[in-house]
């Protein structure tokens, strides 16, 4: 009995650990010589000597620098082994370092450097949400795949081959120096933000690997303002990310049914959640330096009002809008923003600022232009119109409750 | 780490150039191989003669063929190249920048495959 307590503690302690400190010693370790690959395998091989040793022995007393030791020992006989670009004498440096670091309490935390490394220009831009979460937070290759909807053997081999390049490569664990570090940040929080909308696509909640993905994503964005707490676009990114998720619960009724954000009702919105946003935001904002984070989480703010006033500030959403345009040009944006218009000056005012689909082609497969067209079409009357957008909507969406909702929307059109 | 930049450009716009303008562009050359001589990061580098001068052997059906021209009939062609010794891809990267072939063409950056550490 309570040897199964003990283990049950033991392999607890090394669950809370994995999550706190996973990507911390794979930084640590592979901080010199950019060998991920070899940093993870040795990390996995000290976390199963924990799940062995500790059920017996207890947990130690500072469990990172025990984990730390173990996969130093098996990192070096790596290193060792393959003689991996690494001379020698290198290789007894690293040893006494990484020797002396295990017997400390705390290393360093070269997280970010990581971060860096995995989100470099020199990866592939597709890859870099996926390494992130794979090399700073261990989570394996099958979970990522399954939530960026990709073959588990793809997902792994892609992997592989972005970690083989940060080595071979020579890309450095590290922070940019300051006149780049403006834009090497936009591809970290880039990254981090497509792992946060793949996590946010799946809105039921239903599959679990998509929902855990945008909390992992949420965790991301809050060690890099954590670690570099004086960057506004960090802290941007951190609150429109907490903004759209404090909504999650309200993206579907008790039946599981869509709701789209206007018929939300705010008492079902987190509202701590949407308090440390707004925190979140005001503090981005004295910088002075605007960005398309902090703007996005400006328009999130904007329409959260409705908690307090009953309305969404429909005119500041369009004026942000307006900065955004000038800031990060997308059809995406002009179509966002014509939705806000038609809301402050009515349908035929948005029908007339939305993107035509002539100007981007793109626009043909994007399902939320025709959900909006649509939209816009019915509230000016033009039924048959709005019918056939509805239909090429229908025809584009994945999720089967967004379906239904605009069958519904499509059912509700005179003749 | 040693990095290559190999510098692709369209060999035709030289040709058309003022002695004048070619005169700026060699300049440009000497000034970027100075900095990175004084900087102790410079191994070798070399201008290459015209892609046409190119010879390309290659074994077809086990007959080995010499073939007249480039390897690749692309519009740049390689036309020279710079080996430095520097810490990491970030520092190779902000060096080829500064390459004078970058404002006339394109710069390919690679490693070294060091084989001397194991070839892993």
């Amino acid at each position: 009995m309570s040897a199964e307590i003990n283990h049950e503690q033991a392999r607890e302690t090394a669950e809370a650990i994995a999550r706190r400190s996973y990507g911390k010693l794979v930084a640590y370790l592979a901080a010199r010589t950019r060998d991920v690959d070899a940093a993870e395998d040795a990390l996995a091989d000290a976390f199963a000597a924990a799940l062995a040793d500790w059920p017996q022995k207890g947990c130690p007393d500072n469990p990172e620098a025990w984990l730390l030791t173990v996969a130093r020992r098996k990192f070096l006989d790596t290193m060792r082994g393959q003689r991996r670009e690494v001379l020698s004498d290198d290789l007894e440096t690293m040893a006494e370092s990484l020797a002396a670091a295990a017997g400390e309490s705390h290393f360093p935390d070269q997280r970010l450097g990581l971060m860096f490394a995995c989100a470099h220009p020199a990866i592939e831009a597709g890859i870099r949400a996926p390494l992130m979460l794979q090399a700073v937070l261990g989570l394996d290759a099958a979970r990522i795949a399954s939530a960026f909807l990709i073959s588990p053997a793809t997902m792994g081999q892609r992997l592989v081959r972005a970690k083989q390049k940060i080595r071979q490569a020579g890309i450095p664990l590290r922070i940019p120096e300051r006149e780049e570090l403006h834009e090497r940040l936009e591809t970290v929080l880039d990254a981090i933000y497509a792992a946060f909308s793949e996590g946010w696509i799946d809105a039921s909640g239903a599959d679990i690997a998509r929902r855990d993905l945008a909390e992992e994503a949420i965790y991301l964005g809050r060690l890099v303002t954590h670690l570099l707490p004086d960057e506004p676009e960090a802290i941007g990114l951190l609150a429109l990310m907490l903004y759209a998720e404090s909504r999650r619960r309200a993206r579907r009724d008790g039946q599981g049914e869509y709701v789209p954000i206007m018929d939300q009702r705010v008492e079902a919105w987190d509202r701590r959640m949407i308090d440390e946003a707004e925190q979140l935001l005001l503090r981005a904002c004295a910088s002075k330096t605007p960005g398309r984070y902090q703007l996005e989480a400006a328009i999130q703010s904007a329409h959260v009002e409705r908690c307090c006033t009953g309305l969404a500030n429909w005119a500041q959403i369009v004026q942000l809008y307006d900065a955004l345009l000038a800031t990060a040009p997308s059809p995406v944006v002009v179509l966002n923003r014509a939705l806000a218009v038609a809301e402050l000056e009515g349908p035929q005012a948005g029908l007339d600022t939305l993107p035509s689909i002539s100007d981007d082609v793109r626009l043909h497969e994007y399902q939320p232009w025709w959900a909006a067209w649509a939209d816009l079409l019915a509230r000016t009357g033009r039924s048959e119109e709005a019918r056939q957008a509805y239909d090429v909507a229908i025809g584009l969406e994945k999720d089967e409750s967004v379906r239904r909702f605009l069958d519904r929307r499509r059912s509700m059109l005179g003749s | 780490m040693q990095y290559l930049l190999a510098l692709y450009s369209n060999e035709n716009v030289f040709a058309t150039m003022t002695p004048e303008q070619q005169q700026k562009g060699y300049a440009a050359y000497m000034a970027y191989t100075e900095a990175l001589k004084t900087a102790g990061v410079h191994i070798s580098s070399n201008r290459l003669r015209p892609s046409a001068t190119a010879t390309t052997l290659r074994t077809t059906d086990g007959k080995t063929q010499v073939l007249d021209g480039p390897f690749a009939d692309s519009k740049e062609q390689l036309g020279g190249y710079y080996l430095i010794d520097v810490p990491d891809l970030d520092a190779a990267l902000s060096w080829a920048c500064r390459c004078p072939g970058v404002g006339h063409g394109v710069v390919e950056v690679r490693a070294i495959w060091d084989m001397t550490s194991g070839g892993k």
